[in-house]
């Protein structure tokens, strides 16, 4: 079927910002899509609002909006470019929910729109659950009993005809939100009124559990000619129960007989005939383990996490194969990428086994509940690739980058065996750990753990091998076959040296000196049987052969990716690697990219020359360095993980292009980057870096409270925290960090001021500054959580000029080559740096977007030797744009119960989106509404403050009173209004009256929060204000933790009320100096 | 013990041997991720060292309802990992006792990527399972043992047996038949009665069967011209079907030519497109031989599937009589059941009506 010849243009949509359940793998399938979109001459139109994604480069569609995704905001712009289709399966569920929006309400057919791929109805079919069960009972598909109910009381009456266990999930969400396994009428309750909150359409589906049975995926692609495939197939090491997005998985499945693999990849393909998907769909089944019986679990008619994993598991483009099967062509007319002679229509062979990890964000929120269940909670994933399963697992665990390099964590070294048992039917982030330790013990037998996880036996097997070896290993001398064993067993150097009581160095050389060394093997869809053009690699000892060609005599340089997405580090670095790579290969350098984020655009198979999918480990890069040998590495694109490791391969004598590793060390040194302060005449809030509990004390007596106290060497805040007593200390020292000599602590005098930040680009000698953003929020709140806006609103010309002068002489000081990002603090028009990060930051895609400085591709061309005069530029800030660009913050706290929602300076956020206009206020409204708070436009707001924050508090409920609002306060609160001559409502508190804010909220009284903590209270969850804010996040309520921001949101809505609030303009507009005048 | 596999092009791949036993064979890859114990009880692979693209072998073990034949008529297999303890409910024993029972020669912890990589760029050729330590002149000998030709007879059923059924009678020449065929002509309804591949048309049809059923099997085609006679004989006398070897040697009969693939198409993912609708489904494939297209012009015989990657000939049907065969296995075990639709259309060649009317 040829390419359908009406469409033109073509509108995608794509999925917002990164929350738990939509992370990284949607850039990956938006720019896929419209790439292949872009090859068949198509004229494409993206909209997203998240601008940390490669795929709103304005050379990746030929009109980019950064927009919010409201269904006013796509009106506009399909009113505005008049797109022949809209291709909305590539984006998510947030696509996907909002293209059925703009379809139910007359949009797409007003403006002559055609949906690409699946339809309307098959989606419905698909993602209705009572459409869904009848579709499946037509095709004698089985699915677990169920009911759909709307109210508790069906529910309890379902529940009471077929008993427990029962999941309870809502209908139309994403990542499961709302969803639980119930054991109880009480559990039951509980889960079904949260799940009907989250439900878009006010429904929960109640079903048998089948916890414990066998979880497995397909990945299945149709044509609009009925041709189908199955990509590949999953399993899932944890049985059901555990939110696939939070289980380890493995393709293909290993324990599966070809009878079992067969008949469920039948039924995948009758299920995607029978609704009728064009493009990719996903779907999961339960197989009982004793039996063949089985029930399809889900169905995801569209590009989804899994593709994304499916198709670096592979090598198959999925996303891309999608978009040309939307635009009409079928399988046997698409090109297989790989292999570049046969066709998309066949099935990959794997001759590998991969593995996939969930990166958990407990390191950030320790007091969230660690259960894994039907809830997502995973911010990310890291996969690997080896010949055998030991091996892949392995290269999974230290990829995570969560401290442990082996299945082993130190803290259960101190566990005694019966705490380890209990632990055992625990599931949690650490079980696999805790089953390892417990095979590595012989506490319990296979059996036995079988019996409490329910974990195939086959998965335990091989976890006991790994153990075993690990075992032999400590017994004695280190023999070729013994190490060879071990390698086999996937054991790093540093694991092997860990349990033989070496060092990591002594076993690397031993190993050399033994001749054992990986072989390198490819990805090609297709297990060798055709020639293939990718080049797309992992490492295995489990074999002879090493099929990579390094021959090439152009000059080669590596690129380090970033890894997993956790909070703190983002698709923003992966962002950052792509275009160091693109850099690279336009200057004609061979691009080698060391990465292992499956989610990612980095980790396509055409983005670099070479790609390998390992590890981010000091071994594992080097021993691809060993291999390839390039000219260099650069590491300050991949955020924390990359310059991490920059020390290790620099010692090893490998050359790190850019800022050189004695340069990182003087930026992140505490005591060194003092004298480079000093030396440069820069002032920074005072502080000291202190070794033990004791010295932290004296030290912080000294500076005086309140103190910022944090770890070194950290990314996003980890473990920061602002004390305002010795008690609090004294408490933060014990709880939160280990300090030893090591391990140094930094305690610093907390600042209450303007926070700026700036990222520069030097050579060592100019210093080009693209841009200055300017912090809503004042210090104290993380960088990665604040409201950025550029340029800067309320600076003074002096504070600017001091800011550049300051850049300008740290970036010289520090020899900067490349980029660097400074945090500043202003206080009473005085200037204090906070932090020098020698790296690319979070902030680079925003600001390189917003300023048209391809700050990327200009930092690597300098690291690779180029002087900026070379390159056109000159010293300097950038002169600003007309417009302003406001950078928001996004939170995933739905998916986390028992997190505290306050701002601090632990960065809390997953994600961000942008707002951009000539106006402030509207481009703050795009990025509040992108951030998707539901700013009320009148009702009720609720004030809770602490005392220190009562004065400022007055002004600002003034103003909301002016607007028209209804305001209610606690008794402390309302006291300080009333003073005003305004009416508060006085509201108990909870120990003053039963709950009465929290019902308060709960019926919908309220419609916004403004809340802010008394000094520590947060830490507590058992607090009142810990349990407001709790109430709003589950009722989906605004609820402003910092004045700061509730003076922009009084702005906004100011601004409301005199213009229009949805007016739009393509990026290439907005740099290109298009309409003014809006 | 070590082991070794020795290709005829001098290529050498390490790993450990089983059970020490010697082997020759041609060597072939299948690059199917699942249904090893189907593939080692495939007659077709009678005589042939078979290694496996995928490295994770064993892992559910073997139960005796998956054997395709009476036994592993396979001469040799080299695989990457050999599972020692399988997991899965149907589970019977462990692949290395069956292994050790068939008495099949196996080598191990092979890099069999490397392998396949080498008969892709080489196309399949002999080769010898040996312990590490053997001697020159002990290779050479292995190396000097003919390939078996004769390998149809040694494969079929020495005698004949009935299937039996309600339905129409169907004689099915079994040159080294998958038992999985057999079931799925009987599942359809079809009384069968399974002949050896030496019986003459004579024979076959004082049966006075309503349909003919000529199965897959080993080899060569060419090798067997004395049975290419008798089919000549049978072709329009009744309802005919053929797959794999039953598929090239009903070409042969009316005049078309085979030859020899390179390396063959060996695995559960071979894309086939059917020309008369223009659908394209996967299939699960074994052969190493291919008619020629060229050699189909000016013969009362249609292409009506290729295969999608490179365009070989994959099914072919009469231009009047009621006669179609393919190259593949819509039988599947192992690989996918996106062909079954075929035995529907011999069905309703022999009886006139669509199957479930």
């Amino acid at each position: 079927m040829p390419k359908k010849e009406n469409i033109k243009k073509v509108l995608v949509i794509g999925s917002g910002p990164i929350i738990i359940g939509q992370a990284a793998e949607f850039d990956y399938a938006g720019s896929q899509a419209c790439r292949a979109l872009k090859e068949e001459g198509l004229e494409v139109v993206l909209v997203n609002s998240n601008p940390a994604t490669i795929m709103t480069d304005t050379h990746m569609a030929d009109r980019v909006y950064i927009e919010p995704l409201t269904v006013e905001f796509l009106e506009e712009i399909i009113s505005k470019e008049r797109p022949d289709g809209l291709l909305a399966t590539l984006g998510g569920q947030a696509g996907l929910n909002l293209a059925v929006k703009l379809s139910e309400q007359g949009i797409l057919e007003k403006y002559e729109v055609e949906l690409l791929g699946t339809s309307l109805e098959a989606i419905e079919r698909a993602e209705d659950r009572e459409l869904f069960k009848e579709t499946m009972n037509k095709l004698g598909e089985p699915i677990p009993e169920s009911t759909i109910v709307e109210d508790v009381a069906s529910a309890v009456a379902f529940a009471n005809e077929i008993g427990y266990p029962l999941i309870v999930r809502p209908a139309y969400t994403m990542g499961g939100t709302g969803g639980g396994i119930a054991e109880s009428e009480d559990e039951l309750i509980d889960i079904v009124i949260k799940g009907l909150k989250y439900s878009m359409i006010g429904q929960v589906l109640i079903e048998r559990s089948v916890a414990g049975w066998k979880e497995i995926e397909y990945e299945v692609m149709r044509d609009g000619n009925d041709n189908c495939i199955t990509v590949c197939n999953m399993e899932n090491f944890d049985p059901v129960g555990v939110h696939t997005g939070d289980s380890i998985v493995v393709a293909p499945s290993q324990t599966l007989t070809d009878h079992e693999y067969q008949m469920l990849r039948s039924a995948s393909i009758r299920i995607i005939r029978e609704l009728g998907i064009e493009g990719g769909c996903n779907a999961q089944y339960a197989l009982d383990p004793n039996s063949n019986q089985y029930y399809v679990i889900e169905v995801n008619p569209r590009v989804s996490r899994s593709s994304a994993l499916a198709s670096k598991a592979t090598g198959y483009p999925i996303a891309k194969v999608s978009a040309k099967i939307a635009i009409g062509y079928s399988l046997d007319e698409i090109t297989n990428a790989v292999t570049q002679k046969t066709k998309a229509c066949f099935e990959p062979a794997l001759d590998y086994c991969v593995v996939k990890f969930p990166r958990w964000p407990f390191d950030k929120f320790v007091y969230a509940d660690k259960t894994l269940g039907t809830q997502m909670k995973a911010t990310g994933e890291v996969m690997s690739i080896d010949r055998n399963f030991e091996g892949a697992i392995l290269k999974a665990v230290r990829s995570l980058e969560i401290g442990v390099h082996r299945l082993h964590m130190d803290k259960m070294d101190g566990w005694n065996d019966d705490k380890l048992i209990k632990h055992l039917s625990r599931c949690n982030d650490e079980r696999i750990f805790v089953v390892a330790e417990a095979l590595r013990r012989g506490i319990c037998t296979v059996d036995e753990i079988h019996n409490v996880t329910k974990i195939d036996k086959w998965f335990l097997r091989k976890i006991k091998h790994i153990t075993d070896v690990e075992n032999e290993l400590k017994e004695g001398v280190i023999t070729p076959k013994l190490m060879l064993k071990a390698k086999d067993a996937g054991l790093a150097d540093r694991s092997i040296a860990e349990v033989a009581g070496k060092t990591p160095d002594e076993i690397r050389t031993l190993r050399k000196t033994m001749n054992i060394l990986p072989c390198y093997k490819m990805v090609d869809t297709c297990a060798a049987e055709f020639e293939a053009a990718t080049p797309y690699y992992y490492s295995t000892f489990h074999a002879q052969e090493d099929e990579v060609d390094t021959s090439s005599k152009r000059r080669k340089v590596m690129v380090l990716g970033s890894g997993p997405i956790r909070i703190g580090q983002g698709v923003e670095f992966d962002y950052c690697s792509v275009h160091s790579v693109w850099a690279l290969r336009d200057m004609g350098i061979e691009a080698i990219i060391v990465n292992n984020n499956p989610e990612t655009v980095s980790t396509d198979f055409d983005i670099s020359d070479r790609l390998y999918f390992e590890p981010l480990t000091a071994e594992d890069v080097l021993n691809i360095i060993d291999k390839e040998k390039p000219e260099g590495v650069i590491v300050q694109f991949g955020g924390q993980t990359a310059i991490n490791l920059a020390g290790a391969l620099s010692k090893a004598g490998v050359k790190v292009f850019g800022t050189s590793v004695d340069d990182i060390d003087r930026a992140e040194d505490r005591e060194r980057f003092d004298e480079v302060l000093t030396q440069a005449h820069i002032p920074r809030p005072k502080g000291i870096s202190v070794t033990s509990q004791e010295e932290a004390i004296s030290g912080a007596a000294d500076i005086g409270y309140p103190v910022m106290v944090r770890p070194s060497y950290v990314l996003g805040g980890r473990a920061m925290e602002i004390v305002y007593n010795e008690d609090e200390l004294r408490d933060y020292m014990g709880r939160a960090v280990q300090v030893t000599p090591d391990h140094p602590v930094l305690v610093d005098r907390y600042m209450q001021g303007t926070e700026v930040e700036v990222d520069a680009i030097s050579d060592g000698i100019d210093v080009v500054i693209p841009g200055i953003m300017e912090h809503v929020e004042r210090a104290g709140v993380h960088s990665g959580d604040s409201i950025a806006v550029y340029p800067p609103q309320t600076l003074s010309s002096k504070v600017i000029y001091t800011i550049i002068d300051y850049t300008k002489r740290l970036a010289v000081g520090l020899h900067v080559k490349g980029l660097m990002n400074i945090q500043y603090v202003v206080v009473n028009d005085e200037v204090y740096v906070i932090e020098v990060n020698p790296r690319s930051s979070r902030t680079v895609p925003f600001l390189s977007k917003v300023t048209d400085v391809q700050m990327v591709d200009v930092a690597t061309q300098v690291a690779l030797g180029a002087s900026l005069k070379e390159l056109g530029f000159h010293s300097g800030l950038v002169p600003p744009k007309p417009y302003v660009a406001v950078k928001a913050p996004v939170f995933s706290f739905n998916k986390m119960a028992d997190v505290d929602i306050s701002l601090g300076p632990e960065m809390k956020s997953t994600g961000e989106v942008m707002g951009i206009d000539y106006h402030y206020a509207r481009a703050l409204y795009k990025a509040i509404t992108g951030a998707g708070m539901n700013i009320p436009l009148n009702g009720c707001i609720l004030f809770t403050v602490a005392n220190k924050d009562k004065e400022e508090m007055k002004q600002l409920a003034k103003a909301f009173s002016e607007l028209g609002f209804k305001l209610v306060a606690t008794s402390g609160s309302a006291k300080a209004i009333q003073e005003m001559g305004i009416d508060a409502e006085v509201v108990g508190k909870m120990h003053e009256r039963s709950a009465d804010i929290i019902q308060m909220i709960k019926k919908g009284s309220i419609h916004m929060v403004i809340n802010t903590m008394t000094q520590n209270q947060g830490k507590n969850v058992a607090n009142d204000g810990f349990k407001i804010r709790r109430a709003t996040v589950e009722h989906a309520i605004p609820c402003l933790t910092s004045l700061d921001t509730a003076w922009e949101v009084l702005r906004v809505l100011s601004f409301m009320r005199e213009r229009r609030l949805v007016y739009s303009l393509a990026i290439q507009d907005y740099v290109g100096g298009g309409d003014e005048l809006a | 013990m070590k082991g070794k596999l020795i290709l005829e092009d001098g290529s050498v791949f390490t790993g450990t041997l089983l059970n020490n036993i010697k082997a020759t064979g041609e060597v072939v890859f299948n690059t199917g991720m699942t249904g090893y114990q189907e593939i080692l009880t495939d007659p077709s692979y009678c005589r042939q060292i078979v290694t496996l693209t995928f490295p994770l072998i064993g892992n559910y073990g073997v139960a005796e309802k998956f054997m395709q034949s009476r036994r592993s008529f396979v001469n040799g297999f080299v695989i990457g990992e050999l599972c020692d303890e399988g997991s899965n409910w149907q589970l019977q024993s462990e692949l290395a006792d069956f292994l050790t029972r068939q008495g099949v020669p196996c080598l191990y912890n092979v890099d069999t990527r490397a392998v396949t990589r080498r008969i892709r760029s080489v196309g399949c050729m002999k080769g010898i399972i040996v312990p590490e330590d053997a001697t020159k002149t002990e290779i050479d000998e292995l190396f000097a043992v003919p390939i078996k030709k004769e390998v149809v007879q040694e494969v079929t059923t020495p005698e004949v047996y009935k299937m039996e059924n309600d339905g129409p009678d169907v004689v099915v020449m079994d040159f080294g038949i998958k038992q999985n065929i057999l079931n799925s002509l009987h599942n359809l309804g079809c009384n069968l009665t399974v002949v050896p591949a030496h019986t003459s048309a004579e024979e076959v049809l004082a049966m006075n069967p309503d349909g003919i059923f000529l199965s897959n099997g080993p080899g060569d085609p060419k090798d067997v011209p004395e049975v290419i006679a008798e089919v000549k004989k049978l072709i329009g006398k009744k309802p005919m079907f053929g797959i794999c070897l039953g598929h090239q040697l009903i070409s042969l009969a009316l005049g078309a030519n085979t030859y020899k693939l390179k390396f063959g198409h060996r695995g559960s993912n071979q894309p086939v497109k059917n020309l008369l609708n223009g659908r394209v489904h996967i299939s699960s494939q074994n052969h190493g031989y291919a008619v020629d297209e060229e050699s189909l012009k000016n013969l009362p015989l249609e292409v009506t599937h290729i295969n999608v990657n490179d365009g070989t000939v994959e099914g072919l049907r009469h231009k009047t009589l009621p006669l179609f065969c393919v190259q593949y296995h819509p039988e599947a075990s192992p690989g996918p059941d996106d062909n079954m639709y075929l035995f529907d259309q011999f069905w309703t060649m022999l009886t006139g009506s669509k199957k479930g009317e």
